[in-house]
């Protein structure tokens, strides 16, 4: 956390209280992201991944809804190609929350490669919509390092832990992996285009089940959403960069924070 | 299962290191910035869609589909991330132990 620090100026008491209260926020941020690490973990090894691929996710991509896609894709007998697509897809958004962050993180060079790792949807949500670029710089740091150590420590639990489960589907995790989904969309399903885009995907994929390959259904809704937002015109407003995924792991303070 | 694994993980830091790094204008283009808003939304809801309601190539109904129903509504009641996630599996295990 040294990097945020050094750049702060000389605090108020106010500035220092607002400081750990943000610390705070991070690392209940980062605890109730272990917890869900657990879950990724667990789910992973039952995917058929071993638990050094599922740890390797974990460090090297490092975002929640990409993990679980690539491996619910797998799992379902999916294509490498097909599974590893869907996640590079769902990471599209890693890079608006990017454009959001960069006038706040302001980072060049080394910084900037390891403050990439760590942009993702509680780390954005941290960052924008506060007043001051310190505060935001410390709520991208400190929620990213915080998440970063918990969600890595939480995946390793899991996968360990469900070695030991004979059968994952007895604990409910297979219904799990869509409700983390649905938690990540609900933020994102304001006003009618969402929805309009939500029903094309569902039909696409639904059509498309008998008839493909696992994994590419999922491809064939992205593609038809991908044209439909092509073709018609956007909404007057932008969309809404930090209010990206279910923010901050549920606070619904950070929700209206950024919404 | 390691090359998707591995290509997954630079694509996505490539898209992170992007969002950083490119100018604000090329991806702030209207049409990107719309395609990208409907990317998410679109794969989030066919994968609920896939791994709630299909098993291989076909459409089935089981306990996924009622833990599904209770996440949509703990997510209307507002609850937290995790509670969404919590409910769903617990109602699924509970509907496996019942069914």
């Amino acid at each position: 956390m040294s990097v945020a620090r050094a750049k702060l100026p000389r605090m108020t008491d106010d500035q220092k209280s607002a400081r750990r209260a943000i610390v705070r926020d991070a690392v209940g941020i980062g605890v109730a992201t272990g917890a869900y690490g657990l879950s990724f973990g667990a789910i992973s090894v039952a995917s058929g991944l071993t638990t050094a691929q599922t740890c390797a996710l974990s460090l090297l991509l490092f975002s929640g809804g990409s993990q679980f896609a690539l491996v619910g894709v797998l799992g379902a007998g999916g294509s490498g190609i097909a599974a590893a697509g869907t996640a590079v897809l769902l990471g599209t958004r890693n890079a608006l929350y990017g454009i959001r962050l960069a006038p706040i993180l302001r980072v060049h060079g080394p910084r900037r490669a390891v403050a990439a790792q760590l942009v993702i949807d509680e780390t954005t949500a941290m960052a924008v919509g506060r007043d001051d670029g310190p505060a935001g710089r410390l709520g991208f740091w400190a929620t990213g390092v915080s998440v970063f150590a918990l969600w890595n420590l939480g995946t390793v639990l899991g996968a360990v832990g469900a070695r030991t489960l004979s059968d994952p589907r007895v604990l409910g995790l297979d219904a799990a992996v869509p409700a983390a989904f649905l938690a990540l969309l609900a933020p994102r399903m304001r006003g009618r285009r969402p929805w309009v885009i939500a029903l094309t995907a569902t039909a696409v994929a639904l059509v498309a089940v008998p008839y493909t390959p696992a994994g590419v259904p999922v491809l064939l809704a992205a593609t038809a959403a991908a044209l439909l937002a092509l073709r018609t015109p956007a909404d007057a407003r932008p969309p809404a960069a930090g209010a990206g995924g279910y923010p901050a792991t549920g606070t619904a303070r950070t929700d209206r924070e950024t919404g | 299962m390691w090359v998707p694994v591995i290509a997954a993980a630079v694509g996505c830091y490539l898209l992170k290191l992007a969002g950083l790094s490119v100018p604000p204008r090329l991806l702030a283009h209207p049409a990107v910035r719309r395609v990208a808003a409907a990317l998410p939304i679109a794969l989030l809801t066919a994968l609920i869609v896939i791994q709630t309601v299909t098993t291989g190539h076909r459409v089935t109904f089981d306990a996924r589909a009622a833990g599904l129903a209770a996440a949509v509504i703990a997510v209307l009641l507002r609850a937290p991330f995790l509670v969404v996630v919590g409910v769903a599996a617990l109602t699924a295990a509970l509907a496996r132990l019942l069914a």
